[in-house]
């Protein structure tokens, strides 16, 4: 097994560049500044290199705002998916009651259906969904954060109590059969045994679904049409029509909103390939 | 004691020592438990009904209607002229048709299996087998909005890296990747296979990770090479996550959308059976009854895959 493989190292390493190299000429087209590259081309080695081009995407692009707005729609989304999924996988995995598989499966499968088969009737639903205009300047859940969390939690929902149930039904039953034994309340079960234990899986959904939902595209792109409420990975798309053909300026925007993907990845790779994996593996 | 049969029959898919026991628990709770697992079970049943299988539904209902969207007294039945007018007399149905299977096909023959590839070469012991396992996955954390933003730097006409390495860049006969309806697709399935192979890739290997090792050892006392071991051995114990990749992989085409969405809309070469539902709803041509129409088949599609992954998944469980 030790031997020296020339043949896959040479392929591993012409793959690897060939992967690197979309992200590289990013950057390097972000560092440098449109004149040069107007002047010598592309594809030259000629500078200057500087970050002129991140602060201008920075203030032009908008993009304190996308990311504020991004803030705005992840937490929550999260925070409740993970809490909902949480307590149904509980139910459904230590307790047995009629329909508890069948309600999985059918969180199972919402999970698993193309978004725009909903898209429809959810944007319906919205638009004919008054609201008072102090919570939602369309007068209606349209164009509101509540309409684009409401549905991510809703589509994640599925995935999370698929997996987390999976967890949950490998923890020992002799744990909050105890645990009854000393008069523990349900609740007492969840919060005080069944939760804590479950801390791997958790952390490993809740770093899977930040990335998810920062990333999500779809959701936002349909509910919101203010342009200053999008947020990032939405936004920045506009940003080609509005950076036109100024490459430099895109490949600078592009780079800084993949920072904090980068960052949470770098800072929990172990959890986020986790969780990647929680949900296939068990199938 | 019948209730205690009751329960333990529908509870199928736990092992078959532990219903007696958890159906006797059931009774045991006290009130406020029954109250607190039932809110338990039901604002998330309630949240998935509400946002998910009920709108599920009245896509397919709308389906068979004729409505523009405003006053809910406007919808009119439209009987099958929805579908009809989708399959005869929408010019991008068939091409959107076309573009799908061909994505499918180029995940199932080539994105995938090079996810596979990268897994089994990974999976050996490799020197920097981790640092390459980084730089495969890298792009699973991209949104498929950058992906499509980093490959237009690649592919535009004449900035474009790809135009430049192949010194046509500037001159008349440069391919425009994104915007040529006859390359472009093919231009939008080589990036989306950047992304995709990573997350195949790492599902495998955990599946890799998984094989009993002594499995190797014994199939490498009886003789066999590397190859017939992967393919006689290793890939047969998995065949559940084979499964699931097979379910990943059909979803995955079906669902394509943000990439072609941000590349030109998905028009001109980049029709989408997911683009054509989203294109009939919003904008100035709005045809909710077409767009559902269409909804609707992506959906029937959809349901082979996810229904296959569902009776493996649950009825293992069921054991």
């Amino acid at each position: 097994m030790t031997r020296p493989r020339y043949g896959t190292h040479l392929f591993l390493v012409v793959m690897s560049a060939m992967w690197l190299l979309p992200l590289l000429w990013t950057l390097y087209t972000s560092l440098r500044p449109k004149a040069a590259t107007d002047r010598y081309g592309y594809w030259s080695l000629h500078g200057p290199y500087n970050l002129h081009n991140f602060t201008d995407a920075w203030t032009q692009g908008n993009l304190p705002t996308y990311f504020v707005n991004s803030i705005y729609i992840t937490v929550p989304a999260v925070l409740l998916t993970i809490g909902l999924a949480s307590m149904m996988a509980f139910a459904v995995s230590r307790f047995t009651w009629k329909f508890n598989v069948t309600l999985l499966i059918l969180f199972t499968a919402g999970n698993m259906l193309p978004p725009q088969v909903l898209a429809a009737p959810l944007f319906e639903m919205f638009k004919h969904t008054p609201l008072p205009y102090a919570l939602s300047s369309s007068g209606s859940l349209l164009d509101t954060y509540y309409a684009v969390i409401a549905v991510e939690v809703a589509f994640q929902l599925g995935f999370c109590t698929f997996v987390l149930s999976n967890y949950m039904k490998a923890l020992p039953g002799e744990l909050t059969e105890a645990a009854l034994v000393d008069g523990a309340s349900v609740w007492r079960q969840y919060s005080r045994i069944i939760m804590p234990l479950s801390r791997p899986a958790l952390a490993a959904l809740g770093t899977l679904q930040v990335i998810w939902l920062y990333n999500d595209f779809f959701w936002p792109l349909l509910f919101i049409q203010s342009g200053d409420r999008l947020p990032i990975t939405t936004g920045v798309n506009s940003l080609q029509g509005q950076f036109l053909m100024n490459y430099n300026l895109i490949a600078a925007g592009a780079t800084i909103t993949v920072i904090p993907t980068l960052v949470i990845y770098l800072a929990l790779q172990r959890h986020f390939v986790a969780g990647l994996t929680l949900g296939a593996n068990k199938g | 004691m019948t209730q205690t049969t009751t329960l333990s029959t529908v509870a199928a898919p736990v092992d078959v020592a532990v219903p007696r026991t958890r159906a006797r628990r059931m009774r045991r709770l006290s009130g406020s438990d029954r109250l607190v697992l039932g809110v338990m079970v039901g604002v998330p049943t309630l949240v998935q009904a509400v946002l998910i299988w009920i709108p599920t539904l009245l896509s397919v209902g709308l389906s068979f209607t004729r409505w523009n969207g405003l006053a809910l007294s406007d919808i009119r039945p439209a009987g099958l002229t929805n579908y009809q007018f989708a399959v005869r007399d929408y010019p991008p149905f068939w091409p959107a048709i076309a573009h799908n299977l061909i994505w499918l096909a180029f995940l199932a023959l080539v994105a995938t299996p090079l996810g596979l590839l990268l897994a089994v070469v990974l999976d050996q012991r490799i020197r920097g087998s981790r640092i390459y396992q980084s730089i495969f996955f890298t792009p699973v954390m991209l949104s498929l909005v950058l992906v499509g933003i980093v490959w237009q730097l690649i592919y535009a006409r004449n900035e474009g890296l790809l135009n430049n390495l192949l010194g046509t860049s500037g001159q008349p006969n440069a391919v425009d990747w994104f915007g040529d309806p006859h390359v472009n697709l093919w231009a939008a399935l080589v990036a989306t296979a950047w992304r995709h192979a990573g997350y195949i890739m790492v599902l495998y290997l955990a599946g890799l990770k998984g094989v009993d090792p002594s499995l190797r050892e014994a199939a490498a006392i009886d003789g066999a090479n590397a190859r017939q071991t992967f393919f006689r051995v290793v890939f047969p114990a998995m065949r559940p996550i084979n499964i699931v990749i097979v379910v990943i992989t059909l979803i995955e085409a079906l669902r394509a959308f943000d990439i072609v969405y941000v590349i030109n809309r998905g028009t001109n070469g980049l029709e989408l059976l997911s683009v054509l539902v989203i294109q009939n709803l919003v904008g100035e041509g709005q045809v909710i009854g077409v767009g559902s129409a269409l909804a609707v088949l992506l959906l029937v599609v959809s349901l082979i895959p996810i229904v296959t992954y569902l009776i493996r998944t649950f009825r293992k469980a069921d054991r």
